[in-house]
């Protein structure tokens, strides 16, 4: 009766027995200035992310001191200058998935809305999402527009013609299923 | 929300923190040098500065000499960085027409969390060419000096950094035999930031006593503000040292500040990328 118990709890602490939460430690998020005068690409290959599938959420946590510019220079000014790192060292994005995603392997099309929290400014953003289910693996692609403007970040007259004011950003996390 | 899923938010925040752990502390100082004195800064790889350090005239010039604008001597220098821990340079001081080379090799980079300090290495060969009809054994041997610095900085907060520099400086020829052909140096300088673009900038450097002894030299002391525009740097500086390479401001600073010896003079520098 005994053994019978604790099997029944063992099973509990076990459940769900098909892994709903996929996170990864190397998502990948470039962003893209383009400008007559200069185009800017940076990529962070450092990003956290998870989704949870049961839930229907999706988390993204990264390090604005791991966003890589070609040029040395850029790095240097865009932590310094522009979303002042050592202030406010991560962006997050928390947010739901809404739409259609199955369990079953395939590409699912879907819309995610949440908010964004960029140089201590959180502002709601929605994007078009790709979400490809496969054994143990789920990948999250979106891309989506950001106005430095909106997260007060300002941008000097000088360099404004060099900087968009919409800065394109594409995410793209493969995230492998949490084994509880 | 995934908020509430608290253990998957705590998941997140620990690898988050612990990529922030191996982070390099960067943009310990705006620029490659304090004031005259090198900083832990190199050009990025691919990317070479070019460097003008302009000092006018003494300021108790007075009218006369419009308080120093009236002269003027200058360095041109262009630094590249071959890879980003090691940059190559070469400059020309219109002081004594002296020509340089240098190196600098980032040794160890300060980071966020393990190692406390930036230490870089510098070492730098200067040869002059003034011509001194007076003094026709003067050659290329006798008119080249060494200096080799060690470079030890540390960024205290976002707005501080210190910077600690042992220096020696060779000789190949000097004045008197009294006067040593290796002397010690021990200087010291930090920056402050004010507001996300400037700047103020000090720097000691210290010249161990009893090493120059025919003539009387002070110790450089300097002073300024960084201000900083997309790719340049400009600094506004008053020194008492006219010369601007190690020999020169370390060991043959001839003005003192309580005399009024001051030049005031700037530093722009101006980076360009050479990666597509």
């Amino acid at each position: 009766m005994k053994a019978m118990y604790v099997l029944a709890l063992a099973s509990l602490l076990y459940l769900p027995a098909k892994a709903q939460t996929f996170m990864t430690r190397n998502g990948k998020i470039n962003f893209y200035s383009k400008t007559s005068l200069e185009d800017i690409k940076a990529e962070n290959r450092q990003v956290v992310a998870a989704i949870d599938l049961s839930k229907k959420t999706v988390a993204l946590t990264l390090l604005q001191k791991n966003f890589l510019f070609e040029k040395q220079l850029m790095q240097d000014h865009y932590n310094e200058n522009y979303v002042e790192s050592d202030k406010f060292p991560k962006a997050q994005f928390t947010g739901t998935i809404n739409g259609n995603v199955g369990t079953t392997p395939g590409t699912y099309k879907v819309q995610i809305t949440g908010n964004l929290t960029l140089h201590g400014v959180t502002k709601p953003v929605t994007a078009p999402a790709e979400l490809e289910v496969a054994e143990g693996k789920v990948t999250g692609k979106a891309d989506f527009k950001v106005k430095p403007s909106d997260f007060d970040i300002k941008i000097p007259s000088l360099v404004k013609d060099k900087i968009a004011s919409e800065i394109t950003v594409q995410v793209v996390a493969t995230c492998t299923a949490l084994s509880k | 929300m995934m908020a509430q899923d608290s253990s998957l938010m705590k998941m997140m925040d620990d690898a988050v923190a612990e990529s922030q752990k191996g982070q390099v502390v960067t943009g310990t100082f705006k620029a490659t040098q304090i004031v005259n004195l090198p900083t832990v800064e190199s050009p990025g790889k691919k990317s070479l500065q070019f460097m003008i350090m302009h000092r006018f005239g003494k300021l108790n010039g007075g009218a006369y000499e419009l308080f120093g604008l009236d002269n003027a001597s200058i360095r041109f220098a262009l630094d590249y960085g071959i890879t980003d821990r090691f940059s190559v340079g070469l400059g020309r001081s219109s002081v004594d027409k002296t020509f340089d080379g240098s190196l600098k090799y980032k040794l160890l980079q300060q980071k966020e969390a393990g190692m406390p300090i930036s230490v870089s290495l510098y070492g730098l060969i200067t040869n002059y060419t003034q011509r001194y009809t007076d003094k026709p054994y003067l050659d290329a041997r006798y008119r080249t000096a060494y200096t080799t610095q060690v470079l030890i900085a540390k960024k205290f907060s976002p707005a501080f950094s210190f910077e600690v520099v042992p220096s020696w400086i060779h000789y190949n020829l000097v004045p008197t035999p009294e006067d040593k052909s290796d002397l010690f140096a021990v200087s010291a300088g930090g920056r402050l930031k004010f507001t996300k673009r400037m700047s103020v900038n000090a720097e000691y450097n210290y010249l161990l006593r009893n090493q120059v002894v025919s003539t009387k030299v002070y110790d450089a002391i300097s002073g300024g503000i960084d201000i900083e525009t997309g790719g340049h740097v400009f600094q506004l500086v008053f020194t008492n040292a006219a010369g601007m390479v190690g020999p020169y401001y370390l060991a043959k600073t001839n003005g003192s500040w309580g005399k009024g010896d001051i030049y005031f003079g700037f530093n722009i520098t101006r980076n360009f990328n050479f990666k597509k």
